[in-house]
C-alpha cells in the first residue's frame, strides 16, 4: 500500500468514495491538486460514517436540551446529571459492517470503540448493553455470525471487566446480508471532572498513548459508508483487531491522568484514527495541529503517512497536556506499561501539518474539513399507509396451546440465555439486575450509593418499516416504558440510526420519517436525545435491512428499595393490566409467527395515554404497591404473562376475553400497557385510583399454581413452556445448519 | 485482622475483593500493586482476585504467576500465611505451585456467567468454619478456563486431606470431579473458580459468600 506516491487520478479520487463535486471543493480550497496523504484525509472525514452527510440536517431536529443534560451530541458521548455531583456518559455505536465481515473482531472492538468514546470523557465504564440483528436462523451464515459476535462481545467486556448487562437480539430474513452489532456503554464521572476533546491553547504538547499503530482497519470509515456485494469479504483486512488488554490498561491510566489536571483535552482514535481525532479536537478548538509522524509508535515497518493517518488500530487516544505535566504524564503511562509518546503540538495556523521523515506530507486549512463537509438533503418518499387490519379479519387459531408454544420459541420472544451466559453480568459487584431476571432494563447501582441507573436497548423494526413515523415514536416510547417498568425516571436516549442506502427515495423516505417520530416522542416525554450514531448504506446486492433506528434509553432510581421488576409475583397475587386493548394483530408477532405475514399498520402510539399511564405504574412502584411489573410488547398480553411467569417462577390464570376476539385479546400488541402484580388488598385502590385519572385498568387474572393458562384458549405446564422457551437457541446453536455454499 | 488484595494491570475484581473484604472486616484493605517485592509484613489474609491479570493471552495466569509479588506471596504462603484466589487468582496459585491441579478451557469452550450451585465437602477448614457440613451455597460463576483437572494421583491425595472444599451441584464447566475450590495440604491456601466476593450483598441477589469471609475472619 505504498500510495504515497500515488497519481491523483480520477480513478483515484472515485476510490476513496469521492464524487467529482466533492472532489472539485477540495480543489477550490487547497488551490492546488492534494497529495494523497491530504486526499486520504479529505476521503476520510467527508465519508459518510464521519461527516453524517445525509443524515446531518435531519439530526439537528432532535430534542437535545433538558434540565439533566449536560452534553448533548457533538461530543464523545452524551452527559447528564443524576444529582449528588454524578454524572452519567452513554452512547451507543453501530459496528454493522465489520462484525458481518469479521464477526468477532468486529464485534469486539465495537464494544471497545463504544468504551473509548465514554472514558474519554473521564467517565469509567459500568454497564455495556447490546442491540444485535441477525439473519434467519435457517440462513447458512447465521449461525457462525451469532457464534463470532457473542464470543467477540464477551471476549471484550468480560476482559475489560464491564458488566455486559443487558440488551436484545432479533433474527429476521432482512438482516441476512448485513447484521447489525449496536454496542452501548454507560460510564460514571463527577459533573466536576468530565473532560471535552476541544484542543486549546497554542503550542501545546500533543500525546499519542495506547497501542502501537499497524495496518489494520485502513479506510474502515469508508467501508461502513458503502453497501456490500458478493466480494465483501474481501473487505476483511480492513477490520480492526481489539486487544481489550490494552484498553482495561487504557481506562485505568486516562482515569488516572484525569484525576490530576495534567489533561487540556481528550478524544480516542476511532473512525478514521489519528485523522479525525485531531482533526475533531483542533477544530472544535479553533486551533492547528502540526504532527511528527516519525514519533507515532509504529506496530509495522516502513509505514507510510497515508497509512498512519488512515489507520485504524484499537486502543488508542490523543490528547492535549498542559505544557509543564508532559513528565506526570509519561510517569502514568509507563506505570501502566502503555506507549506513550509526544508526537507534535498546537499551533495559531488553523492547519493541519504534517511531517515524515523530515518532509511535510500534508498541509491542509482544518476548517474546510468540518464546515464545508458535504451536507445533503437527499430526496425522500414516504411509502403507502398500510391498511389497518381488524383483529376479527385475522386467522383465529383452533389449537391456542399449539399457538402459544409457536410463538413463546419464536426467533424473537425464544429466551437468550445461550447468549448473555456468555458475558459477565457481575462484574463490579453493582448489578441489581440484568438479563438473567428478563427484565424490561437492566439495573446498576451507583457505586457506593442508594441509587441506581436503568438502563433498555429497544426497537420494533416490523414497526418501523410497516410505518417509519409510528414506529420510530413507538422505539422512543418502548424505551421510555421499560424504564418506568423498573420505577425509574426516564432521563435520556442515545440512538443508533440504521438503515440502507440513503441515495434512494424510499429509504431516505423511512430515516426521515422515522427521525420525525422518535423526534416526537422525545418532546412529549421530555426526553432528549445526547448521543448517537449513524449507520447507513446497510444493504447487500440492493437489499436494504429493515429500517432499525435502535435506541438506548437511561433512568435514575433515587432509591433502589423503590423498584421493581418482573420477578415478584407471589402466589395469590392478582394480574391487572394498565392500558386499553383493542386487540390490535396488525405487525404482530401472532401474525408472522402464526400466519407468516407482516402486514398491516402497526399499532398506534398516544403519547399523552404513554404518559399518562406510566407516570401512574410508577408512582405506584414508587409507593411499593406493586409485586411485579411487565411491560407488554412482542406477542402480547400471553407472552408477557408468560414472561413474568418464568421469571416468578410461578403459575399464572388470565381471564376471558370481553368484546374482542380470543387471538387479539391474549397477542395483540396494543401500545402503552403494563402488566401488574399485586396483592389482593391492593386492588380495589389501584383500580379505582386509575379511573380517577382516565387510566384504563382491569382485573385480568390471577397468579399461582404451576401452569399457564388462560380461560377459553390455553393451558400448558409452567415448566414444560419455560423449557421450550429456553431451548430454542441452544438446539439451534448445537444443530447442523447445512451452508448453502457448499 | 488486616487484609490486602494484589492488583494484577487488569485484574478487575480487585474492587469487588476489597470491598467485600473492608465490608466484613469493617478496616481498609491494602491493595498490593503487582510489582511489588513484597506484602506488608502485618497482613494476616490476601486475596488474589479476578480478572484477566496481564490479558491471558498466553495461559490463564500464568505470567502474573511470574511476577514479583506472587513470588512474595509463595514465600509468606510457605510460612503459613492465608491466601485465597478466586476465578483468575485460583489461575495463578495453580501456575504458581501454591495449589496442584490447573484450570483448562471449559468444556464447551465458552465463557460462563450464572449463579452456581456449591455443596460445601469440608467444614473443617479456615475458609469453611461457618458453613454446615453438606450444605449448598450459590455463588456466581464467571469465566471461561474454569475446568478443573488434575491425574487420579493427585485428585484421590485431595479427597484423603479433605483438601476439596467445594463441589459443583451442575458443573458449569466439566471439572472433574465436579471440584469447585481446593485447598493445600497445609490448609492455609485456597483457590476456587466461583465468587464468593460476588455474594455478599442483597443486591447480588445472595449473600452466601458472606460465611467464607466470616470463617476465615473467625480462624485467624
Amino acid at each position: 500500500m505504498a500510495k504515497n506516491k500515488s497519481e491523483i487520478t480520477p480513478e483515484v479520487v472515485a476510490e476513496h468514495g469521492l464524487s467529482t463535486q466533492e472532489y472539485q471543493i477540495i480543489l477550490d480550497r487547497l488551490g492546488r491538486k492534494p497529495n494523497i496523504n491530504e486526499l486520504g484525509i479529505f476521503s476520510v472525514m467527508w465519508s459518510e460514517h464521519c461527516s453524517y452527510k445525509s443524515s446531518r440536517r435531519h439530526l439537528a431536529k432532535f430534542l437535545t436540551k433538558g434540565t439533566r443534560v449536560i452534553q448533548g451530541p457533538g461530543e464523545n458521548a452524551g452527559v447528564i446529571d443524576i444529582d449528588d455531583g454524578d454524572a452519567i456518559i452513554f452512547k451507543m455505536e453501530s459496528h454493522n459492517h465489520p462484525s458481518y465481515i469479521e464477526p468477532y473482531q468486529g464485534a469486539a472492538t465495537g464494544v471497545g470503540g463504544i468504551m473509548r468514546d465514554v472514558f474519554t470523557m473521564g467517565a469509567r465504564p459500568i454497564a455495556l448493553m447490546n442491540a444485535l440483528r441477525f439473519g434467519e436462523p435457517t440462513h447458512w451464515k447465521t449461525k457462525q455470525l451469532v457464534n463470532g459476535v457473542v464470543a467477540g462481545i464477551a471476549g471484550y467486556g468480560n476482559c475489560v471487566g464491564v458488566p455486559t448487562v443487558g440488551g436484545e437480539t432479533n433474527f429476521h430474513k432482512g438482516y441476512n446480508g448485513n447484521i447489525l452489532v449496536n454496542a452501548m456503554c454507560v460510564g460514571l464521572a463527577r459533573t466536576d471532572n468530565v473532560f471535552y476533546s476541544a484542543a486549546k491553547g497554542v503550542g501545546n504538547p500533543i500525546f499519542y498513548v495506547g497501542s502501537k499503530t499497524g495496518r489494520d482497519g485502513i479506510h474502515g470509515a469508508t467501508m461502513a459508508s458503502a453497501e456490500f456485494d458478493d466480494d465483501s469479504e474481501e473487505k476483511r483486512p480492513t477490520v480492526q483487531v481489539g486487544d481489550p488488554f490494552t484498553e482495561k490498561l487504557l481506562i485505568e491510566a486516562c482515569l488516572e491522568l484525569m484525576a490530576t489536571d495534567a489533561i487540556i483535552a481528550i478524544q480516542d482514535m476511532g473512525a478514521a484514527g489519528l485523522t479525525s481525532s485531531s482533526i475533531e479536537m483542533a477544530d472544535k478548538g479553533g486551533v492547528g495541529i502540526a504532527l511528527n509522524l516519525d514519533k507515532v509508535p509504529q506496530r509495522e515497518d516502513n509505514m507510510t503517512a497515508y497509512e498512519m493517518m488512515l489507520s485504524e488500530s484499537q486502543e488508542r487516544m490523543l490528547m492535549v497536556i498542559q505544557p509543564g505535566k508532559e513528565q506526570l504524564a509519561f510517569d502514568v503511562f509507563q506505570k501502566w506499561e502503555l506507549d506513550v509518546a509526544q508526537i507534535g503540538k498546537t499551533t495559531d495556523t488553523g492547519r493541519l501539518v504534517l511531517k515524515h521523515h523530515g518532509k511535510k506530507v500534508c498541509d491542509i486549512p482544518i476548517a474546510p474539513l468540518a464546515d464545508d463537509a458535504p451536507n445533503y438533503d437527499r430526496p425522500h418518499s414516504k411509502a403507502p399507509a398500510r391498511d389497518i387490519i381488524k383483529s376479527k379479519d385475522v386467522f383465529e387459531t383452533q389449537d391456542y396451546n399449539d399457538a402459544l408454544v409457536k410463538i413463546i420459541t419464536s426467533p424473537n420472544i425464544a429466551s437468550k440465555r445461550w447468549i448473555w451466559e456468555q458475558y459477565d453480568r457481575h462484574v463490579m459487584t453493582d448489578t441489581v439486575d440484568s438479563s438473567q431476571s428478563g427484565g424490561d432494563a437492566a439495573i446498576v447501582r451507583i457505586h457506593g450509593s442508594n441509587k441506581a441507573v436503568a438502563i433498555t436497548t429497544d426497537c420494533t423494526p416490523r414497526y418501523v418499516e410497516a410505518d417509519p413515523y409510528e414506529g420510530g415514536k413507538q422505539v422512543v416510547a418502548e424505551t421510555w416504558r421499560n424504564l418506568t417498568c423498573v420505577g425509574a425516571d426516564p432521563i435520556a436516549i442515545t440512538d443508533c440510526l440504521n438503515f440502507g442506502n440513503p441515495e434512494r427515495p424510499e429509504i431516505m423516505g423511512q430515516f426521515v420519517g422515522a427521525i420525525e417520530g422518535m423526534n416526537e416522542a422525545c418532546h412529549a416525554f421530555d426526553y432528549p436525545v445526547v448521543s448517537g450514531n449513524v449507520s447507513l448504506y446497510n444493504e447487500t446486492n440492493g437489499q436494504a435491512i429493515p429500517p432499525t433506528p435502535a435506541v438506548g434509553g437511561v433512568g435514575l432510581i433515587q432509591k433502589i428499595d423503590h423498584m421493581a421488576t418482573l420477578s415478584g409475583a407471589k402466589e395469590g397475587d392478582t394480574l391487572i393490566l394498565i392500558g386499553e386493548t383493542s386487540g390490535w394483530l396488525g405487525a404482530s408477532i401472532y401474525l408472522s409467527e402464526i400466519q407468516s405475514s407482516e402486514d398491516g399498520a402497526p399499532p398506534p402510539v398516544d403519547l399523552e395515554v404513554e404518559k399518562l399511564n406510566g407516570n401512574y405504574v410508577r408512582s405506584l412502584i414508587r409507593n411499593r404497591r406493586v409485586h411485579a411489573v411487565h411491560d407488554c410488547s412482542d406477542g402480547g398480553l400471553a407472552i408477557t404473562a408468560c414472561e413474568m411467569a418464568f421469571s416468578s417462577n410461578i403459575g399464572v390464570h388470565l381471564d376471558a376475553a370481553k368484546n374482542i376476539p380470543t387471538h387479539g385479546w391474549l397477542f395483540g400488541e396494543d401500545q402503552a400497557r403494563y402488566l401488574l402484580a399485586v396483592e389482593e388488598h391492593s386492588v380495589n385502590p389501584i383500580v379505582s385510583t386509575a379511573k380517577g385519572k382516565g387510566i384504563a385498568a382491569q382485573v385480568i387474572g390471577k397468579v399461582g399454581g404451576e401452569r399457564i393458562s388462560a380461560e377459553g384458549a390455553f393451558d400448558v405446564s409452567l415448566n414444560g413452556l419455560r423449557d421450550k422457551h429456553e431451548s430454542w437457541l441452544p438446539e439451534l446453536m448445537n444443530s447442523t445448519v447445512k451452508d448453502a455454499a457448499e | 485482622m488486616k487484609t490486602a488484595v494484589i492488583r494484577f494491570p487488569a485484574s478487575n475484581c480487585d474492587r469487588d475483593a476489597a470491598v467485600a473484604l473492608e465490608k466484613i472486616t469493617g478496616r481498609p484493605t491494602e491493595i498490593v500493586w503487582h510489582r511489588e517485592t513484597s506484602l506488608p509484613d502485618d497482613i494476616d489474609f490476601v486475596v488474589i482476585p479476578g480478572g484477566f491479570s496481564y490479558g491471558d493471552y498466553l495461559r490463564a495466569g500464568a505470567i502474573a504467576a511470574r511476577s514479583p509479588i506472587v513470588k512474595d506471596i509463595v514465600r509468606r504462603a510457605g510460612k503459613g500465611l492465608t491466601v485465597a484466589g478466586f476465578c483468575n487468582g485460583f489461575q495463578i496459585l495453580t501456575e504458581a505451585g501454591l495449589l496442584p491441579g490447573a484450570l483448562i478451557r471449559n468444556r464447551n469452550l465458552k465463557f460462563v456467567c450464572r449463579p452456581e450451585r456449591l455443596i460445601v465437602q469440608n467444614t473443617k477448614s479456615r475458609f469453611t468454619s461457618k458453613y454446615t457440613a453438606k450444605s449448598e451455597v450459590i455463588y456466581p460463576v464467571a469465566h471461561h478456563d474454569g475446568n478443573y483437572f488434575a491425574d487420579d494421583a493427585t485428585l484421590n491425595r485431595l479427597e484423603k486431606n479433605n483438601q476439596v472444599l467445594f463441589r459443583y451441584a451442575d458443573n458449569p464447566n466439566g471439572s472433574i470431579r465436579d471440584i469447585a475450590g481446593i485447598m493445600n495440604e497445609t490448609g492455609n491456601v485456597f483457590g476456587m473458580m466461583p465468587h464468593p466476593e460476588r455474594a455478599v450483598d442483597p443486591v447480588h441477589g445472595g449473600t452466601d459468600g458472606l460465611d467464607f469471609f466470616k470463617s476465615i475472619i473467625e480462624s485467624i
